[in-house]
C-alpha cells in the first residue's frame, strides 16, 4: 500500500525508539503515509489518511489499528477529509491577527473563490485557519501542504506564491 | 526578522549567514567546549548540576522553574533507562523563540542536552519539535547527524565512557503536548492527553522510566553556563532572575522578532528595540507572557520590567517571554474572542470542566463581540471560569481562563459597552 521509500523512512522512525516502543513511532509513520497520498493521490479523496491506510501503518508497526486511528484524529496536521492538492493554512490566531493574519485568509478567500474551511471545485486548493505556528514573528505566516511555511505574506507575496502553485 | 542583543544563547550568531547553524560554524563560536572540559576533567554528575543550580536558571518555557533543582530530582544513580526530553513543542500564541534556536543555533541545544545527559546519567534523549515547524525539524536532524559524525553524541563519546544518543520526534498540531507529561504521552504514540501528577517525570516518566523535560530555551543556555560559569550567566540578569531570556515581540511593533536581553531590562526599553509602536499609535494593552499570561494595560506595562518578579507583581507572568503588543484600535472583546477560541479548539477534551468550559467562553464571548451579549453574561464568565480553573488535570483550562478574566478586568467597560449598546466601544481594526 506504501512505496518502498516509504517504509524506509518508517523503518527509520521506528529505529528512533527503544526495540519494544514501535508504537513511538506512529505520528512519523502517518505523517509518511501522508505524504506519500497527498504527492500520489489524483483526487481530494485519495489525498488524505482513511480507514485502509491508517490499518497498514497499526499493521505495519504491529500495533493495533485503533491506537493508529486515535492518533490519526487527534492531531489536527492528519488530513482525515478529502483536501486539495494544495492545502493552504492560515495563521490567524491574535498575534497573528494584528500584523496582518486574518486579512491574510480573507484575501486569499476572495482570490480561489473559496470560503475558509472549503476546497476549490477542480480539486486544487482547501483553505483552512490554523492554530498557532510558532512563528508569530514572520505574520502573516502561512503552511501549504503542512511542512512548508510562508512568511510576511502580504498581498504581494501571496500573489507570487500562487502563481507559484498554479 | 531576529535582533540579538548582549546575548548567552545567540552572542556572535550571524542569523544572516546560511550556514550558521552548522557545527563548523557552532565550534568557532566556542561551541563544544563545555561537553569537551566536562568529560576530559571528568567533571562529578552533583558539580555540574551544582553549577546550573548556581546560574539561577529557571525554566524557559513558561512556569520559570529552577533548572537545575529539576535536575538534582533524577535519580542519578537509578540502573535503569532514563530519559532527557526536551520540550520544542512551541505553541502558545506569541511565543516564537525556539524555532529560532533550532534555525540559527541547534548545537547550543544539543550540547545542552549531551550535558544534562551526563549530569543525570541517562543515554537517550528525545527533542518533541513542534509539528508546523517541519523545515526546522529537518535541519536539527541534519544537525544531529554532524554531532553524531563529530564523536559528539553517540557511544563513547569523545573517547569517554560516556555514551548518550539524541533523536527528533515530530509532532502534528497538538498545543496541548507542550503540556510537558502530554509530550510524553505523545512520544509514546498516544493522543497527547496529560497524565494525573503525582508521579511526576522524574520518577515516571517516558515509557515509566525516570524523565527530566525542559525548554530548548534552557537547554540551549547550559553551554554557556559551564563554559563561563554560573556567574557570568547570573551576573547577565539579577538576583532569583539569571541570564539573559529571549523575548519574542509581536503585535503592533514595527520590528517584531526575538530580542535576547538580560532579564529585568525595562519593558520600555524592549519596545523601543523592537522599533516602538506600529505607525505611532498609541499602546493600548500588553500580553507580557504568551496568551494564557494576564493581560496588562499598556501603562502598567511601562513601569514594568522584564523578569518573572517584576511581571508577577504586575498580576501577570513573564512566561514563556512572548510580548503581544497591541494598539489603541483594538478592540479588546475581539481580541479575547479570538484567544477563546484558541483554548476551545485546543482542549484535548480528557478532563469536562475544561473541554465543556472552554466553549462555553468561546460561546459567550463570541456574543458580546456580536452585539448579542445579555445582562450577567460577565457574571456568566466569572462564574464558568471559577468552575474550571484548578479543577483539571492539566493547566489549560486556567490558561484559557486568565485572559477572560484579566481581560474583563482592565478593559470591562469595553465589555459592558457592547453588552448595553450592541455595538463596540472601539472602532476595531486588527492592524
Amino acid at each position: 500500500m506504501l512505496s518502498a521509500q516509504s517504509l524506509a523512512a518508517i523503518d527509520r522512525e521506528v529505529a528512533k525508539y527503544p526495540a519494544d516502543q514501535a508504537r513511538s513511532a506512529v505520528m512519523g509513520a502517518l505523517r509518511i503515509a501522508l505524504v506519500e497520498r497527498r504527492e500520489t493521490g489524483k483526487t481530494p479523496e485519495e489525498r488524505c489518511l482513511n480507514t485502509e491506510v491508517i490499518e497498514f501503518v497499526a499493521n505495519y508497526l504491529n500495533i493495533a489499528p485503533v491506537a493508529a486511528y486515535e492518533v490519526a484524529t487527534f492531531y489536527n496536521m492528519y488530513d482525515m477529509k478529502p483536501v486539495g492538492k494544495y492545502k493552504i493554512t492560515v495563521c490567524t490566531n491574535l498575534p497573528c491577527a494584528l500584523s496582518g493574519g486574518v486579512n491574510a485568509a480573507e484575501y486569499i478567500s476572495k482570490k480561489l473563490g473559496i470560503a475558509i474551511g472549503e476546497t476549490s471545485a477542480d480539486g486544487k486548493y482547501t483553505l483552512l485557519e490554523g492554530e498557532c505556528m510558532g512563528a508569530c514573528g514572520d505574520a502573516p505566516v502561512l503552511l501549504v501542504n503542512n511542512h512548508k511555511m510562508c512568511s510576511f505574506m502580504t498581498p504581494e507575496a501571496i500573489d507570487k506564491k500562487l502563481a507559484e502553485l498554479n | 526578522m531576529a535582533i540579538f542583543v548582549n546575548g548567552v544563547i545567540f552572542d556572535g550568531v550571524d542569523t544572516s549567514a546560511q550556514d550558521c547553524w552548522k557545527l563548523e560554524a557552532y565550534v568557532a563560536r566556542g561551541g563544544y567546549q563545555a561537553l569537551r572540559r566536562i568529560i576530559e576533567s571528568k567533571m562529578p554528575q552533583e558539580d555540574v548540576i551544582a553549577e546550573v543550580k548556581n546560574s539561577g536558571l529557571r525554566g524557559r518555557g513558561g512556569a520559570g522553574f529552577p533548572t537545575g533543582l529539576k535536575w538534582s530530582f533524577m535519580p542519578r544513580s537509578f540502573p535503569g533507562d532514563k530519559y532527557v526530553v526536551c520540550n520544542t513543542d512551541e505553541g502558545e500564541p506569541g511565543t516564537f523563540k525556539d524555532r529560532d534556536i533550532l534555525r540559527f543555533n541547534p548545537h547550543a541545544l544539543i550540547e545542552g542536552m549531551i550535558i544534562a545527559g551526563y549530569a543525570m546519567g541517562t543515554k537517550a534523549g528525545y527533542n518533541y519539535i513542534h509539528g508546523e515547524i517541519f523545515e526546522e525539524y529537518e535541519l536539527f536532524e541534519a544537525a544531529l547527524d554532524e554531532a553524531r559524525q563529530a564523536g559528539f553524541l553517540g557511544k563513547n563519546i569523545l573517547g569517554s565512557d560516556f555514551s548518550f544518543d539524541l533523536f527528533a520526534h515530530h509532532g502534528y498540531g497538538a498545543y496541548i503536548c507542550g503540556e510537558e507529561t502530554a509530550l510524553l504521552e505523545s512520544l509514546e504514540g498516544k493522543k497527547g492527553q496529560p497524565r494525573f501528577k503525582p508521579p511526576f517525570p522524574a520518577s515516571f516518566g517516558l515509557y515509566g522510566k525516570p524523565t527530566t523535560i525542559n525548554n530548548t530555551e534552557s537547554f540551549a543556555s547550559v553551554p554557556f553556563i559551564i563554559r563561563d560559569g554560573a556567574q557570568k550567566f547570573l551576573e547577565a540578569g539579577k538576583p532569583n532572575n539569571g541570564g539573559t531570556k529571549l523575548f519574542s515581540v509581536s503585535g503592533h511593533v514595527n520590528r517584531p522578532g526575538n530580542y535576547e536581553i538580560p532579564l529585568g531590562t525595562p519593558f520600555s526599553v524592549l519596545l523601543e528595540m523592537a522599533g516602538g509602536m506600529r505607525d505611532g499609535k498609541k499602546l493600548k494593552a500588553v500580553i507580557p507572557g504568551g496568551s494564557s499570561a494576564p493581560v496588562l494595560p499598556g501603562d502598567v506595562m511601562m513601569q514594568c520590567t522584564m523578569d518573572y518578579d517584576s511581571i508577577s507583581k504586575a498580576g501577570s507572568m513573564l512566561g514563556s517571554g512572548a510580548v503581544i503588543v497591541m494598539n489603541e484600535d483594538v478592540c479588546m472583546v475581539k481580541a479575547l474572542e479570538r484567544l477563546a477560541y484558541f483554548y476551545h479548539e485546543e482542549s484535548c477534551g480528557q478532563c469536562t470542566p475544561c473541554r465543556e468550559g472552554t466553549g462555553w467562553l468561546y460561546k459567550v464571548i463570541h456574543r458580546i463581540a456580536n452585539g448579542e451579549g445579555r445582562p450577567g453574561d460577565l457574571e456568566l464568565l466569572d462564574s464558568v471560569g471559577n468552575n474550571m480553573a484548578g479543577r483539571t488535570i492539566c493547566a489549560l483550562a486556567d490558561a484559557a481562563v486568565f485572559p477572560v478574566r484579566s481581560f474583563t478586568k482592565h478593559f470591562r467597560n469595553e465589555f459592558e459597552y457592547l453588552i448595553e449598546h450592541k455595538k463596540p466601544l472601539v472602532d476595531h481594526k486588527w492592524c
